[in-house]
């Protein structure tokens, strides 16, 4: 199949200003990779002279994150709970013009092309999603049991793979999906309890700083992320944080 | 080829330091001796640690803990993303849950049997008396584990083994493990002892007066060459898989610290040592970037199987059980579809080469779940390996709950790597290496589940109680990065990128690469013989010096490059590549994955030569011109006998 692609070119300084650039691929296998088609057309740009497309990617398995675009205005693409390494041309129509960007929000500046800064995401980890044990402090791991149901909650919230399409999606650029994920896995876990109430404070604090914006509940995030988070950890971790303001005020934690 | 029987050239064997004493007490031993740093000194010291997967994630956060000054270094954007992420399966531990005889003594001998008596003894041992308090501290860091009804922790089994001492997390264990030593270096980095360098490449490590005292990177985004110097570097930098151009690792997996610290003195060993994975989708195109692994639990409740007759045309569900040939069940009767990699892999190999395979050009076998289904139903697959389903359908388009999955062997794992001693200390002192980047506790073959509790254990517990030692003997140093030996190499670096960048060639680096990939896979990959692998030994020479002159590789040196960056990794893979075929023509013999056509019994399964062959391997750079220089390690097997490893 043949494909029409317009992508979006932006040079490494960021004060240069990006624009699209416009680029036809003929011979598509359908069963190739949306990232193995980019490969492609990168391996003709290389020997025509041309800089090949900045994009991210490792695992290509869906699980690390890395990978990141914004195709046909959707963030990784066309499709329901995959990430865009995950996406296969079988997808798109012969012909089609697909239109590619970088994952946009003021949180996630654009280094060079379609590549984005997400580094805003481990600095809300670093503000407290984690349990402070230290190696060789752990008892022994069946001491505390953790009903089925529980550890499969947990799961479900800390599958998340800190790609940033919940953020990209949205209109107010909010982190709460991302924020509420870590907040519900630990929050739902006997290990996270003691630092439960910091916990939602700092992260919550650290992503306004970041400039991510707050939530509306338009739930866009949520049809967009690949590992289906629900907008229930929004739910959550808005009743977190309101009774952790609430403890905080009563001078309960600090 | 030049003669691979070559003279050691004056190169001592180095020490082990294996303690003495039984093997039950021999890490106590390295314990209650080691020298110590005392807590008002730790941050005196800077360890810089290359790398932030599992290994290298829990050794920088355990060594910040203790009041280390920490730098981490890894190319991805965050360090949440390293490969470690993407394992599927599961995590050993000798825990006995399950009551089913599980015991340290039988995680360590199944280890050893499972590495077909290449690994060294003292090390698995250790490894298997660690593996239980992995468990325990990646709980208490909030890893949601699966957990039975009363919230007990659950268990499978994993192959080569018959107890269930597997601990998993859906079909994401990896990540959960990564994610929980990424949040304790998250913690180290708020308390200010950690420092976290993302996108950053290291080039070259910096030698000072025969110690390892810096690294040499490339910042991905500037193209910034910058020296950093430490009082000890530790590489975490993972496998090299990736030298065959398909596999299973993240694209970003590579050889280039591994190499240069090789370059630099290091011994190198058992490079041929590389595991195939039996159950991974398919091949299905020339344009495929990788190749995606479905963990081996499927194993578990999946039967595999082929049509019993050649050229079969009815699809799988209307071929009746008469007409399927169970093959692994029918070979290995006690372990069935539970064999250890090597042996699954290569009985699917054969079975295709004979002729029964399925799918495209006949390279597949099923992987059957309609027995499970019927016993325990949809949702009981659906909860244990729901996203692998789910990833099978993404990139096959079809459903592996309603049709067999359709599976083959590909390129995994590496058991080769740095040589280390006891300590995880490579040949250059203050140069340590951990995770999947050093040689150690696998052999010849890894069973599953063992190599995230191979990284944890070395991250977590091993090193923070080895490093010390060297530490406190050598005491802290302020290394200015000014000195000669780093700004040295640090123009040979500027220098090398411009040479590639100046080239005008026809062929771009993965065009390069997939030949490559192509010559080791043929002839060093599955199976191997002599003449095959002299062949390929002239290919690759071949290859490289074309390489060198027909790059194309574009863009600047300034800013990102990752075309550039492709081109470092490959020029890396040409060197170690002729490493590998060299140890594999070496070595004439058949164990695990290595599996010499020359060496095997009439059935054939590979045949050991532990007298002339039962050691490892360490290849010392031989300098510009002259060849790698052998050096042998022994392996003493103090409390177990060398046996026959039979799965039938
Ligand atoms: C698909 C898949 C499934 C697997 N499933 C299992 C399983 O179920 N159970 C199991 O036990 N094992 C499994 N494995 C194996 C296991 O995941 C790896 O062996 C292990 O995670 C390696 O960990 P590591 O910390 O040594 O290295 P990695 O996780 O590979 O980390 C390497 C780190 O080094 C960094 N790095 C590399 N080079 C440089 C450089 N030059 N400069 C700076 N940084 C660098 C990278 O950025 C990264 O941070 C699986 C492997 C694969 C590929
Ligand atoms: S919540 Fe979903 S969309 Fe957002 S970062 Fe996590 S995985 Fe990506
Ligand atoms: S490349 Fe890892 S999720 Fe897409």
């Amino acid at each position: 199949m043949k494909v029409r692609l317009k992508i979006w070119r932006q040079p490494f300084q960021n004060n240069k200003e990006g624009g699209f650039a416009f680029y036809t691929l003929e011979e598509v296998n359908p069963n190739m990779s949306f990232l193995e088609m980019l490969d492609q057309l990168n391996n003709t740009l290389i020997l025509k002279g041309d800089e090949p497309i900045a994009f991210d990617s490792d695992c290509r398995e869906g699980i690390c994150g890395s990978c990141s675009l914004m195709i046909n205005g959707k963030p990784h693409g066309p499709g329901y709970g995959i990430t865009t390494c995950q996406l296969y041309m079988r997808r798109f129509k012969d012909n089609e013009e697909i239109i590619v960007e970088p994952f946009r929000s003021r949180a996630f500046p654009v280094i060079k092309d379609l590549i984005v800064d997400r580094s805003a995401f481990d600095r809300i980890m670093q503000a407290g999603g984690y349990i402070s044990v230290s190696t060789g402090q752990a008892p022994e791991a069946n001491t505390i049991p953790i009903p089925h149901h529980v550890a499969e909650k947990a799961f479900d919230a800390a599958h998340c793979i800190g790609c940033g399409a919940c953020v990209a999606v949205c209109k107010n650029g909010s982190a709460s999906l991302f924020v509420g994920a870590k907040i519900t896995h630990l929050s739902l876990l006997p290990q996270g309890q003691a630092e439960r109430r910091r916990r939602i404070l700092q992260m919550v604090e650290q992503a306004d700083k970041e400039g991510f914006g707050a939530c509306s509940f338009t739930r866009a995030c949520e049809a967009v992320c690949p590992k289906s988070i629900s907008v229930e950890v929004i739910s959550k971790m808005h009743r977190e944080y309101l009774i952790s303001t609430l403890i905080k005020r009563l001078g309960w934690i600090y | 080829m030049p003669n691979a029987d070559v003279d050691n050239k004056g190169i001592t064997l180095p020490d082990a330091r294996i303690p003495s004493g039984p093997l039950s007490g021999k890490w106590q031993k390295l314990k209650d001796n080691v020298a110590l740093v005392s807590p008002q000194n730790r941050p005196k010291f800077k360890v810089i640690v290359v790398g932030t997967g599992l290994a290298g994630s829990s050794a920088a956060s355990s060594l910040g803990e203790m009041g280390y000054n920490v730098e981490v270094f890894c190319i991805q954007d965050s360090p949440r993303r390293a490969h470690s992420v993407a394992a599927q399966g599961g995590i050993n531990a000798a825990k006995n849950y399950r009551n089913d005889c599980d015991s340290v003594y039988r995680l360590f001998y199944e280890t050893i049997k499972g590495g077909d008596f290449r690994a060294r003894e003292a090390n698995v041992y250790r490894l298997a008396e660690i593996s239980a308090k992995i468990i325990d501290h990646c709980v208490a860091l909030g890893v949601p584990f699966a957990r039975e009804y009363g919230g007990m922790l659950a268990n499978r089994s994993f192959g080569g083994v018959q107890v269930s001492r597997t601990f998993y997390a859906r079909g994401a264990t990896g990540q959960q493990l990564l994610l929980a030593a990424y949040s304790s270096l998250n913690r180290q980095v708020a308390l200010g002892t950690v420092s976290i360098h993302p996108r950053m490449e290291i080039l070259d490590i910096v030698i000072i007066d025969g110690h390892a005292k810096g690294v040499i990177a490339r910042d991905l985004v500037s193209g910034r060459i910058t020296a950093h110097s430490a009082d000890a570097v530790v590489l975490a930098t993972g496998g090299y898989g990736n030298i065959y151009y398909l596999s299973t690792n993240g694209r970003g997996s590579n050889a280039t610290a591994i190499w240069r610290a090789y370059k630099r003195g290091a011994a190198f060993a058992n490079p041929c040592f590389t595991q195939i994975h039996p159950t991974c989708i398919p091949i299905s195109g020339d344009y495929q970037s990788k190749l995606t692994l479905m963990s081996e639990s499927l194993r578990n409740d999946g039967r595999i199987w082929v049509p019993a007759r050649k050229g079969e045309q009815r699809s799988p569900s209307n071929i009746p059980e008469s007409d399927r040939d169970y093959f692994l069940e029918r070979l290995y009767p006690a372990y069935g579809n539970l064999v250890p990699r090597d042996i699954a892999s290569r009985a699917i190999k054969r079975i295709c080469d004979e002729g029964y395979g399925v799918g495209p050009g006949g390279l597949g076998v099923y992987l059957d779940f309609s027995d499970t289904i019927r016993k325990k139903g949809v949702d009981y697959l659906k909860e244990r390996y729901g996203n692998l389903f789910d990833i099978y359908k993404e990139i096959t388009g079809e459903n592996a709950y309603v049709s067999p999955m359709r599976i083959y062997p590909a390129v995994h794992y590496v058991m080769g790597g740095l040589w280390v001693d006891y300590h995880l200390m490579s040949t250059i002192p203050g140069l340590f290496v951990i995770g999947e980047a050093n040689f150690s506790d696998h052999g010849a073959n890894r069973l599953g589940a063992s190599a995230l509790m191979q990284g944890l254990a070395d991250g977590f517990f091993i090193l923070p109680n080895t490093i010390c030692d060297y530490l406190a003997k050598v005491g802290p140093r302020k290394i200015s990065t000014e000195r000669t030996e780093f700004s040295s190499l640090e123009r040979e670096l500027i220098e090398k990128n411009k040479r590639l960048l100046e080239n005008k060639g026809k062929k771009t680096v993965s065009q390069f690469h997939k030949e490559l990939g192509k010559i080791l896979w043929d002839h060093c990959g599955m199976m191997r013989n002599g003449p095959g692998l002299k062949e390929a030994f002239t290919q690759i020479l071949e290859l490289k010096e074309r390489f060198m002159k027909e790059v194309m590789v574009g863009g600047e040196p300034e800013g990102l490059n990752q075309s550039l960056e492709y081109a470092l990794r490959v020029a890396d893979y040409f060197e170690l590549a002729e490493l590998m075929c060299r140890d594999a023509l070496n070595r004439e013999e058949s164990c695990g994955c290595h599996f010499r056509e020359e060496y095997q019994t009439p059935e054939g399964e590979g045949m050991r030569n532990d007298k002339d062959y039962g050691y490892v391997a360490l290849w010392f750079h031989g300098g510009k011109e002259g060849n790698p220089i052998l050096v042998k390690e022994p392996l003493v097997y103090e409390e177990i006998q060398f046996s026959t490893r039979s799965y039938k």
